[in-house]
């Protein structure tokens, strides 16, 4: 789906969103008020200067509008591969708009996150990993790398890495997948102006992180919970 | 001098304590082991190459986490991240002077790269989190592999970041980009660029680590017992200082090819020398040059 | 990777007080060892998991020859193993139980 027909469906009171390059950026209308909007398109590659305009949106939000819940679409091939945006420090770039979300949260916006086409690797992380919930739509992808590239990195067949990724969900790309490890809340099949609503209406909580106790319940992901718990609460 | 770069995880927690404080949460002999390694057919480390514990610095009560890069290039998978996540969540509750994040990684461990991916943004919020709770997190960087991935900008999240001129910091590793782009792209087998582009010295000038230090386990320590119960807030006037440094940043390099040329435009003298520099000449050379934030030791 | 399995009867038994040991990491051709009491009723156990194929009969002359030198019971040896050479395994063997024991053979 394009990013114009997501927002049309997600906002059918109306919205301001506009395109700058790869940035998506305005405020949609719903029944539970103005929602933030700010995301990315095209399969955008996130290098210093789209995490920079993104961190900006989030500061001009938490200034200007104080507690008004904030929608990240994205559609991102993941980091941007350059050696110029290395010199400048991307991990320090990413980070900062992952402060500026954090800070958001903290201070009473909520924050949705929403992958209607692909999220990969450090893309995801920088963006949807971060919110208070995390969707997707139905035909999204959600990767760390595709199969071929990890087999020929750990050296494991190809063929080993196909047959497992048919029982586990710890490695292989796939949105299921990362429902079923909690990290993806749920998958929005049909009335998206609904769905959103739904999440609007939802409490988080900045210091708890529910996601390894999604993923054990739906059993995606079996040890990060307890063995979590008992970093934080055995004996020394 | 002990070389932190050469030393293992154990090792580097041994020196950077104070002597027989360090008590491990998770022994090894737990066997809290990665299943997913196994079912690959490669052997699984005992710790699953993270020590995490408690200990004392210079007297103060500290929680520690250090990853082992001999073992996976210090991958994060799903039982690694979750000891860490656990480790910084523990800080909530004890309320140490400073939790200490000795990091050697690549980053996502790829046998396990979903609940790897999951487990670095645990991390993250984590860190946000003891942050929040105004419990100092810092960073020890100066290992073979460097921090890079995800586990570099987790890097980045925290209050401060020791490193040495050994000590890489960035998200796509030099090998990842050449591999990927191409080696007009970079070149990963040049070390002097390497160096320059993603080693301490760079991170130090543009402010990213808080302080530099030689490749001296007993630096480290120096280094971290003065940043420890000093918390920064991260707070919306703390992230507007950090946005209008990166905003200068992007303006006044936005059309940089090399390192150089960023010390060049600093206004270090003789920027061409500074790889060669030990690091108090490095450190005397740049002063008032360097880019410094709030809290950094000058 | 292969999983193999030793135990030598007859040692004298390690006081059971001795805390457990690790020695080494498991990076590339190198491994880790770790020694811990059991009671095997004076017995000595050796358990690996090594990352190579096909070397269980070199592997059963540097135990045996470490078990003959130590001769220590109530033992279990745990190895996880990324290819390293047989000299490699007698260093790390001779720290672990050199820690764990508090002595020398």
């Amino acid at each position: 789906m394009t990013i114009e027909d997501v927002l049309k469906q997600l906002f059918p009171l109306g919205h301001d969103v506009s395109f700058s390059e790869a940035l998506v950026a305005g405020t949609g209308r719903t029944e539970e008020g103005d929602v933030a909007v700010i995301g990315t398109r095209d399969r955008a590659e996130i290098g210093i200067d789209l995490a920079f305009r993104m961190a900006d949106e989030v500061l001009r939000v938490v200034r200007a509008h104080p507690g008004r819940p904030i929608l990240l679409p994205v559609d991102t091939a993941g980091q941007k591969m350059s050696r110029r945006d290395e010199t400048l420090c991307l991990n320090a770039y990413i980070a900062h708009l992952a402060k500026c979300l954090g800070v958001a949260r903290r201070s009473g916006h909520r924050i949705i996150g929403l992958v209607y086409a692909e999220a990969v690797s450090a893309g995801f992380l920088s963006t949807c990993l971060l919110a208070d919930a995390c969707y997707a739509l139905p035909g999204a992808q959600v990767r760390v790398m595709n199969l071929s590239a990890m087999a020929r990195v750990t050296k494991i067949p190809l063929e080993r890495l196909e047959s497992l990724s048919n029982t586990s969900a710890v490695f292989a790309p796939g949105v299921a997948n990362y429902v079923a490890m909690g990290a993806v809340r749920d998958i929005w099949n049909g009335d998206l102006a609904e769905h959103l609503l739904a999440a609007l209406r939802e409490q988080g909580d900045p210091q708890t992180d529910r996601r390894r106790v999604d993923g054990e319940a739906r059993g995606g992901r079996l040890l990060a919970r307890s063995v979590a718990e008992r970093a934080r609460f055995d004996a020394a | 001098m002990t070389s932190w770069y050469e030393a293992t995880a154990r090792q580097r927690i041994a020196g950077l304590l104070d002597p027989d404080t360090f008590a491990e949460i998770l022994r090894p002999e737990d066997r809290i082991t990665s299943p997913h390694l196994r079912e690959l057919g490669a052997p699984a480390a005992f710790d699953d190459g993270v020590v995490v514990g408690r200990g004392l610095l210079a007297g103060r009560p500290v929680l520690v986490a250090a990853q082992e890069g001999a073992f996976m290039g210090g991958a994060v998978g799903e039982v690694h991240g979750a000891k860490i996540t656990g480790l910084l969540e523990r800080a909530m509750d004890e309320r140490p002077a400073a939790v200490l994040l000795l990091l050697e990684t690549g980053g996502v461990r790829l046998h396990e790269a979903n609940a790897g991916l999951i487990a670095v943004s645990e991390i993250m919020r984590a860190i946000l989190a003891v942050r929040a709770a105004q419990i100092p997190v810092i960073v020890l960087n100066g290992g073979r592999y460097g921090v890079f991935g995800g586990m570099g900008i987790a890097a980045s999240l925290c209050d401060a970041i020791v490193m040495s001129e050994e000590g890489r910091l960035g998200l796509s590793g030099p090998e990842v980009i050449e591999t990927t782009m191409g080696v007009e792209e970079f070149d990963a087998s040049d070390r002097a660029l390497v160096w320059r582009t993603v080693g301490g010295k760079n991170r130090y000038i543009l402010g990213e680590a808080a302080t530099l230090v030689s490749d001296d386990i007993a630096e480290f320590r120096a280094a971290a017992a003065v940043l420890v119960d000093a918390a920064l807030p991260l707070d919306l006037p703390e992230v507007e200082a950090e946005h209008a440094m990166l905003r200068e940043r992007l303006e006044r390099f936005s059309d940089i090819g090399d390192a150089q040329e960023i010390w060049a435009r600093l206004g270090i003298a003789s920027p061409e020398t500074l790889p060669i520099l030990d690091s108090d000449t490095f450190l005397r050379v740049t002063e008032g040059k360097a880019v410094r934030r709030k809290g950094d030791a000058a | 990777m292969e999983r193999l399995s030793y135990e030598f009867p007859g040692g004298n038994p390690i006081p059971t007080a001795n805390s457990a040991v690790l020695i080494g990491v498991l990076g590339s051709g190198n491994l880790e060892v770790l020694v811990e009491s059991a009671s095997l009723g004076g017995a000595c156990r050796i358990e690996i998991e090594t990352a190579a194929f096909g070397f269980g009969r070199i592997w059963e002359a540097v135990l045996t020859d470490i078990f003959d030198q130590w001769r220590v019971g109530d033992v279990r040896i745990s190895i996880n193993d990324a290819g390293a050479t047989p000299a490699v395994v007698s260093l790390r063997l001779n720290q672990a139980l050199q820690a764990f024991a508090g002595k020398k053979p």
